[in-house]
């Protein structure tokens, strides 16, 4: 069943064509990955499925809704109910704690409940760190605190713009294992990345050239991959 | 969770908020100040206008009516025909607006000639004369208070109640110079009904006609007279409230008042109220503002508070732009965060509402500590211009709120539409292409 999907999508800048007639459909809890260089229209199509920008032309359904037609307000809306966001940049609230800066997203989601933005901390192994600032974490562990931000409304989409750019090996590691937990527990995630270890782990790779879609690559492994992953987990 | 993110940027963004509350507080500050000092001010301005003399003159009414009618006064503006009684004078403190009475003293004048054959105008009045009032109380009464700017040159100022100042005179300068007197020397006076032996207790420069005449008790002008018991004038200084329309309808007529204003009318310490009211206390008279000193008031009144209210406006609108540009530079400072909180599902007006809780509440503490330095401020400038305190009014509090409120979040206005106008797409990712 299709989650998403981006009908003719064009998004032109005067002279520019950021995006030329894009077609894409996500399916209910697929992994897949945007790749492609710089200029690309990587970070267009993720504001577009990120309800954070509109297309100029064409229809972007997510759950059957053209949220191209939307006002703001309602796209800020779907963004909260539908959408858990994470960034290359980890965005945090500077003067919050890790986890009032989860608790933030459940206070516009819904009701803060700071006992489940602990669980959520723990879940990315960060319960320990729960009460430290931003500035008192590293790299590694402000993802994870924006990674269990994303997850504490139970988004039906995650959408992570090059969320392992900034990060080194182990901390990629451990967001790509994150990744692979909520894909198991049926998330859907996009992740836009040019890192070709990170579009290794999804099942599907759009690859864009020149703001259009170059090719679609499978991943043949993706299901021996996720029962390594759970073996491993388990282990 | 709110109250934990107003909390966090106060907490851990002190520095800047309490450079954002400094400049609140000092306008905040002036605001209080200027505008106490302007509530405050009329007495004060009034007060000090009373040093320079009386604003009351109650005459006789047969004097007063025929001089308005045909225009005839004899030299000192009164017709000699009409006088009070002076055992009435004293009533001038009977009267509903008696703390507002600062002084007053009664005046019969006479023409006399001195020892070399020249002629003198002797003013008969009270120095300091003790009254004892039927409410109880006692004042003391005269020139030596209403005439503080006069310079005693010699000697010194007649004090009533010292024994053989029924015999003494205050001779102007000039005439002394004339007559060649000086504190201490005997002067025949000879009056209408004979002649009088006094003593020059002062000679006094009070830079005007009164330089060529005599200021004498009024008992010993009465006795040159003949007309003992009597006083063809009484000068009053008052505490007055600067004239508005009502006053001066009232002063017109008062019976044309409905009776809601002339209640306003008659419990407020207008000048037309207090000649209402002391020409009710002396039958027979009539008191008058003397114009001059009224109007002086009023104009001075005038400009002291608009002055003040351009210092407010022009303070209030400094500390304005200084908010703006504050709340401005911290908006750009936060705009990843707040594009954040955009991104992750936070409608413009939550975002704009936590911020202007902050700033409110950060003008909550200025305008508080700016109340109190505001306090301190209208007290160095009561003392320094009117040696004197400033009384805080209660009013000014409501005021001070309201204005700098409305300051805040004027000064936050550019600032919450650069919050209103933020894409997170652009601030979280650099640019939306």
């Amino acid at each position: 069943m299709s989650l998403l999907e981006l009908k003719n999508i064009s998004k032109i800048y005067g002279e520019l064509k950021a995006l030329d007639n894009v077609n894409i459909h996500v399916d209910q809890g697929e992994w897949v990955a945007i790749m492609g260089p710089s200029g690309s229209g990587k970070s267009t199509m993720m504001n577009i499925i990120g309800c954070m920008d509109k297309p100029t032309l064409g229809e972007v359904l997510l759950d059957g809704v053209d949220i191209a037609k939307e006002s703001s307000k309602k796209l800020t809306d779907i963004r909260r109910d539908k959408i858990g966001l994470i960034f290359q940049q980890f965005h945090m609230v500077n003067y919050l704690t890790a986890v009032e800066n989860v608790m933030v997203s459940q206070y516009y989601h819904s009701m803060p409940d700071e006992k489940e933005a602990l669980d959520a901390l723990g879940r990315v192994g960060l319960r320990e760190r729960a009460h430290h600032l931003p500035s008192q974490l590293s790299g590694g562990e402000q993802q994870r605190v924006c990674v269990a931000r994303a997850l504490i409304n139970h988004p039906e989409l995650i959408l992570a713009d090059e969320p392992t750019g900034n990060l080194d090996e182990a901390n990629e590691n451990i967001v790509l294992d994150l990744f692979a937990q909520l894909h198991a527990e049926g998330t859907t995630l996009i992740v836009v990345t040019h890192d070709p270890e990170v579009a290794d782990a999804a099942q599907r790779t759009i690859v864009l050239e020149h703001g259009k879609v170059a090719r679609e690559v499978i991943n043949e492994n993706f299901e021996a991959q996720q029962k390594e992953w759970l073996a491993r987990l388990k282990g | 969770m709110l109250f934990r993110m107003i909390k966090g940027v106060l907490i851990r963004q002190w520095s800047k908020m309490l450079l954002i509350a400094f400049t609140i507080a000092l306008g905040a500050s002036l605001a209080t100040s200027m505008i106490n000092v302007m509530l405050d001010v009329g007495d004060k301005v009034s007060q000090e206008l009373k040093t320079y003399g009386a604003n009351i003159v109650v005459k006789p009414r047969d004097a007063s009516l025929m001089a308005d009618l045909y225009d005839v006064e004899d030299e000192n503006g009164t017709l000699s025909a009409a006088y009070l009684p002076e055992e009435e004078v004293g009533r001038i403190k009977t009267i509903f607006w008696t703390y507002n009475i600062v002084d007053f003293a009664p005046f019969l004048d006479t023409t006399v000639t001195l020892p070399s054959g020249a002629t003198a105008t002797v003013q008969g009045t009270w120095f300091n004369h003790h009254l004892d009032l039927p409410t109880g109380e006692s004042v003391d009464a005269g020139v030596a208070g209403m005439r503080s700017w006069w310079d005693v040159t010699d000697g010194a100022w007649i004090d009533e109640q010292t024994p053989g100042a029924e015999n003494s005179v205050m001779v102007g300068t000039e005439l002394a110079t004339r007559e060649n007197l000086k504190a201490g020397d005997m002067l025949k006076l000879s009056g209408t009904t004979g002649d009088r032996e006094v003593t020059v207790a002062g000679i006094y420069d009070a830079g005007g006609d009164e330089d060529s005449q005599i200021y004498a008790p009024l008992g010993l002008v009465q006795a040159l007279t003949g007309r003992e018991g009597k006083v063809a004038s009484i000068e009053v200084s008052a505490l007055t409230t600067p004239d508005n329309d009502l006053a001066r309808r009232a002063a017109q007529n008062p019976k044309s008042l409905s009776q809601r204003d002339y209640d306003t009318w008659y419990c407020t310490a207008y000048v037309s109220a207090i000649c209402y009211q002391i020409t009710e206390v002396i039958p027979g008279s009539v008191a008058s503002a003397v114009r001059q000193v009224a109007d002086s008031e009023g104009a001075i009144l005038d400009k002291t508070q608009l002055l003040m209210i351009l210092i407010t406006v022009l303070s209030l609108i400094g500390s304005a732009l200084g908010i703006s540009n504050l709340v401005t530079a911290s908006v750009m400072e936060r705009s990843q965060e707040i594009g954040l909180l955009k991104a992750i599902g936070a409608h413009d007006r939550a975002i704009t509402g936590a911020f202007m809780a902050e700033i409110l509440i950060t003008a909550l503490v200025g305008g508080v500590a700016g109340y109190f330095m505001g306090f301190g401020f209208a007290q160095l400038i009561g003392q320094g211009v009117f040696s004197s305190a400033i009384e805080m009014k209660p009013l000014v509090i409501p005021i001070v709120a309201v204005l700098i409120a409305l300051v805040t979040i004027a000064g936050s206005m550019p600032a919450i539409r650069m919050v209103l106008r933020l894409d997170p797409a652009e601030v979280l990712h650099g640019s939306k292409a």
